[in-house]
């Protein structure tokens, strides 16, 4: 089996209801967008996220109502540096979609969704704790897996693997 | 490990309340979740979960490593499922790569998943029966699963850490005398089920301690990413292996049990009718299992084998710049998610072209289920807490990775 190419051409994937629910929206809210292995991807410009997942969960054609996962990939050194990942579950429509948001290392400060979803409580508590990410509007912003004085975010990539010594 | 120390939400003046701890060493919080209660005499106002206990930085070791090296790391994270797990990252890697994977690799991995499945929910029936005071479940209970146990040792060497799945296919042919044995094994179950409900589905102490406790909506289990029995004993009707299926799930006949009341006893419900699914699915595959490679023809991602080795030349290369460099999987990124036996299990990996994951992110069933316990807990009584936590099923080497 040979992999088809990624698309990333917006004029080609705006019949996709979840895409086609955000344009609707705000044109400028999507960043980007990428049909790879079967699955969608779509940027989100990181102030519209809080927004844009309500819309996602409560229009009738997308019908996310599930937040499968939330985390986070630090690309280092790049900049801006972090993509935080949101996976939605649409359990109607048996459909996935995955929004992205990118941030810089200058203050990696997000929207949390703690407000849509109760479930993103610990998803984004884990991010913050390996990552350093902060969520504003979270209730308990504490580190999840970590002692609570450990310093540094292990996941990131300026982090050794061996840990520091 | 956030909450070293705790500060109770007194009112002033109002001080009927106190702090309890609870584990991590307490034996009904089946390894080391520490839960913080606040009571009222004997009835729960808060529960704050505590995890990080057992966290071991695996998605930090996967990244160091190779991709066919991060396969056994897999089975450490959820140690009473380690098929499901290694079958989850194979399917992302495979998906990444673009692999195709013979019928034979696919029937054998839904047969040991389910087998999995089986052993899984036989862990959690003994020692949930256990916290709530019966006794001889257990022991009834770990009878099967030594079998099953023995199966997993017979077909990987290994009674728990199987490692047994690889990219592009399974690690070994079953060995002779494998399928009579797991025939066998699947005959007699269905009446070892019977068994365990004859000792507890009717009985009054039982329905006593377990129905209309630690009750949640549908809505609620949504909301806060419950997944798995833990949903379906809610009313929610969706399973990954039917829904959205992946590995052949969708050539199987089963049934998803589903139970409306969203308290301990449908939760419990649903896992014991998963255990006559499981088998139901564990006899198709038997009857059912195609002929063929169990190995997928990709050169340069899977090991040749042995006797080709010590023939081929080329065969030989490819083994050692395997060991030694890895194989490159094209840039990209992927989410898969399978029906473990807690729920959804997704591996989520994003590779940047190189021979090591530059990211490896396992979504964990139970950390999302164990939000659920201050919905079921909080008015009710000290004694459900432990009936709760029994009946969403934690394995806490998952929720800590």
């Amino acid at each position: 089996m040979k992999l088809a190419a990624a698309i990333t051409d917006l004029e080609q994937l705006k019949g996709h209801p979840a895409v086609a629910r955000l344009l609707a929206w705000n044109p400028s809210a999507v960043v980007g967008v990428k049909f790879d292995r079967d699955e969608m991807s779509i940027s989100v410009d990181g102030s519209n996220i809080r927004e844009a997942c309500a819309l996602l969960r409560d229009d009738a054609k997308c019908d996310f109502t599930f937040l499968s996962d939330i985390t986070c990939v630090d690309w280092y050194p790049a900049e801006p540096r972090f993509e935080v990942v949101y996976h939605l579950l649409s359990i109607a429509k048996k459909e996935r979609v995955r929004l992205k948001v990118r941030l810089d290392s200058a203050s990696p400060t997000v929207e949390s969704l703690t407000a849509l979803w109760p479930g993103a409580n610990y998803f984004e508590r884990e991010v913050f704790d390996l990552f350093g990410i902060r969520f504003t509007g979270h209730p308990y912003l504490r580190r999840l897996l970590m002692p609570e004085d450990w310093e540094g975010h292990p996941l990131r990539k300026d982090y050794p693997v061996e840990g520091y010594r | 490990m956030a909450h070293l120390t705790p500060t109770p939400v007194l009112e002033p003046g109002q001080d009927r309340t106190m702090i309890l701890n609870m584990g991590p060493q307490h034996p009904s919080t089946h390894g080391v979740l520490r839960v913080l209660l606040e009571i009222d005499g004997e009835t729960v106002v808060r529960i704050m979960p505590d995890i990080g206990f057992l966290h071991t930085g695996i998605e930090k070791t996967c990244e160091a490593k190779f991709y066919q090296q991060v396969v056994p790391l897999t089975d450490r994270i959820d140690y009473l499922c380690p098929m499901t797990n290694n079958l989850c990252y194979v399917l992302a890697v495979e998906k990444l790569l673009g692999l195709e994977i013979p019928a034979k690799a696919q029937w054998m991995r839904v047969l040991m998943n389910e087998l999995t499945r089986m052993n899984s929910h036989l862990v959690w029936l003994g020692t949930h029966a256990l916290d709530i005071g019966a006794m001889t479940v257990f022991l009834y209970c770990f009878r099967e699963r030594e079998e099953i146990l023995k199966i997993f040792e017979m077909i990987s060497g290994q009674r728990m850490m199987t490692s047994y799945f690889r990219v592009g296919g399974i690690a070994l042919e079953p060995p002779l005398g494998f399928f009579e044995r797991v025939r066998e094994f699947s005959g007699r179950f269905p009446s070892k089920v019977d068994e365990y409900e004859n000792l507890l589905t009717g009985n009054p102490i039982w329905m006593m301690r377990t129905k209309g406790v630690a009750r949640m909506t549908a809505e609620d289990a949504i909301s806060l990413g419950a997944s798995g029995p833990t949903l379906r004993g809610s009313g929610v009707d969706f399973d990954l292996r039917r829904d959205m299926p992946y590995s052949g799930y969708e050539n199987f006949k089963f049934e998803v049990p589903v139970s409306q009341e969203g308290d301990v006893f449908a939760r419990y419900m649903c896992r014991v009718r998963e255990l006559r699914e499981s088998n139901k699915i564990v006899r198709q595959a038997l009857d059912g299992m195609p002929e063929g490679p169990i190995k997928a023809d990709a050169p340069g991602i899977v090991l040749p084998d042995r006797e080709k080795m010590k023939t081929q030349m080329e065969a030989l290369i490819y083994h050692f710049k395997i060991i030694t460099e890895g194989f490159a999987v094209p840039a990209g990124e992927v989410y898969q998610a399978v029906e473990s036996p807690r729920g959804e299990m997704g591996y989520y990996i994003v590779s940047d072209g190189t021979a090591k994951p530059y990211r490896v992110h396992m979504r964990a069933a139970c950390l999302a289920n164990l939000q659920t316990l201050p919905k079921m807990c909080e008015g009710g009584l000290i004694a459900d807490v432990v009936a709760a936590i029994g009946s969403i099923d934690i394995v806490l080497g998952e929720i800590d990775r």
